[in-house]
């Protein structure tokens, strides 16, 4: 029944297409940002050699790569509110998105760190830098050059998986698709459309990271 | 009081134990489909000819560009409507196993490209026809390289499952999503269904991060 394909109804729920797609931008932002923060403090708690540090670092990050972002984002949905903290769906969104996320980022920014050879940590020992300038100055920038491509593809991920938010009623992308397939009874308007929009961001940030990786000259760099 | 709590829970447990067993259903065929289908996808990407790896290839960026809620909802709202009538498990099968063998079609051709170009040569100046060189030479060698990321993506597909309750299928998450609507403890409810995944996932967690140390470990990370 696709011959109906009806391009005009698309049309007609452009604006609420483009809502969605401006949610689905900002809240990954938003989510992403919360990501790094998260990411930083537990990379940073599992480089220490105290196991104070590093065990809730790694319990955590085991945790949550070893359950599904939607039943994290229902742990969070029907479980704050049992601790008294009611949060609008798009909070509660962005929070199970940084935290799950963030886990992610924190083993990218980890390997990152670990990748700078020993060399380089002896040879700032030796010309008499402190903990500090040493990270500063010699591990961190170079850290930084090979994590960029990996955290965008960790960024494809997260936007993807801002998708699942609609289960929970937050009105992105998805939801517009959903709204305009049981609106109008119009799937195949409805979710091709927001499959292409995705694959416009996926397209965008994929560029994004070639184009970094090159810029960064990381393309014949050791890895 | 989370005692009593866990004993209304126990009232629950056939609905758990079957929603467990979706699951672990679901993951195992769409395991075992995906595998076969993603090394075929794999071999035949890499076999030379342009037209065939460029479908291939376009098909697989396709997938790996949209959500996996959103493939979901695509085959299983249009499907029908193109003259296929297919149920909720069917179709969660359909779009596991085509995710499972784009993401393990990449695998399998990072593998295969990793195996120097010395050794295929080596195989044709033996006079191994291209199958033999394929099965004998290449892929032996190739496993090394796959096997890490290829455990590290079936712990992805379980965790992906769960998105198929999205359509309705009683499986581990949406048991939970039940069982709340009943007894209301969100953060008991959905711990014991992350407890679920947990003891499924962790173990082939460590096996993939076993798996990789052994081979060296040089050769990137796993994403998990």
């Amino acid at each position: 029944m696709l011959e109906n394909f009806s391009f005009r109804t698309i049309v007609e729920y452009l604006p609420l297409f483009g809502q969605g797609l401006v949610t689905t931008v900002w809240l990954s932002v938003l989510a992403f940002a919360g990501a790094l923060a998260i990411g930083i403090v537990l990379a940073a708690m599992n480089l220490q050699r105290g196991r104070l540090f590093r065990m809730p670092a790694k319990a955590y990050i085991d945790a949550v790569r070893a359950t599904p972002l939607l039943a994290q984002l229902y742990f969070l949905y029907f479980g704050l509110p049992r601790l008294g903290i009611i949060l609008p769906e798009l909070v509660v969104g962005i929070l199970a998105l940084s935290l799950n996320s963030g886990a992610y980022v924190a083993e990218i920014i980890r390997a990152g760190i670990l990748s700078i050879p020993r060399g380089q940590v002896e040879a700032g020992v030796a010309s008499g830098m402190t903990y500090i300038q040493r990270m500063r100055l010699v591990i961190l920038p170079q850290a930084f050059k090979v994590t960029i491509p990996p955290l965008l593809g960790q960024a494809i991920v997260l936007v993807k998986d801002s998708a699942l938010l609609s289960l929970i009623a937050v009105a992105e992308l998805t939801r517009a698709g959903q709204l305009l397939a049981s609106d109008r009874f119009m799937p195949a308007e409805g979710f091709i459309t927001i499959a292409a929009f995705y694959l416009l961001l996926y397209y965008g940030l994929k560029g994004l990271a070639a184009l970094s990786g090159r810029w960064l000259g990381l393309a014949g760099a050791r890895t | 009081m989370i005692w009593q709590q866990l004993q209304i829970l126990a009232g629950s447990y056939p609905l758990a134990l079957r929603g467990l067993g979706m699951t672990v259903v679901l993951s195992l065929i769409s395991l075992v489909l995906g595998t076969l289908i993603g090394f075929g996808l794999g071999i035949l990407r890499t076999g030379g000819n342009r037209l065939i790896s460029g479908a291939i290839g376009a098909w697989v960026d396709l997938i790996r560009g949209t959500p996996f809620l959103v493939q979901i909802f695509l085959i299983f709202f249009i499907l029908p409507e193109l003259g296929i009538e297919l149920d909720a498990f069917t179709a969660g099968i359909i779009a596991l196993t085509n995710l499972a063998a784009c993401f393990i079609c990449e695998i399998v051709v990072a593998g295969i490209r990793s195996v120097p170009t010395g050794q295929v040569e080596a195989a044709l100046a033996s006079g191994l026809s291209r199958w033999q060189r394929m099965r004998q030479v290449v892929l032996p060698q190739a496993m090394r390289i796959v096997l890490p990321p290829l455990v590290g993506q079936y712990v992805l597909l379980i965790k992906d499952s769960s998105v198929v309750s999205a359509i309705g299928l009683t499986d581990l998450t949406r048991v939970g999503w039940l069982v709340v609507q009943r007894v209301p403890n969100g953060l008991l409810v959905f711990f014991l269904v992350g407890l679920g995944y947990f003891i499924v996932c962790y173990p082939l967690i460590m096996l993939a991060r076993r798996l990789e140390q052994r081979i060296g470990a040089a050769h990137g990370e796993v994403q998990l």
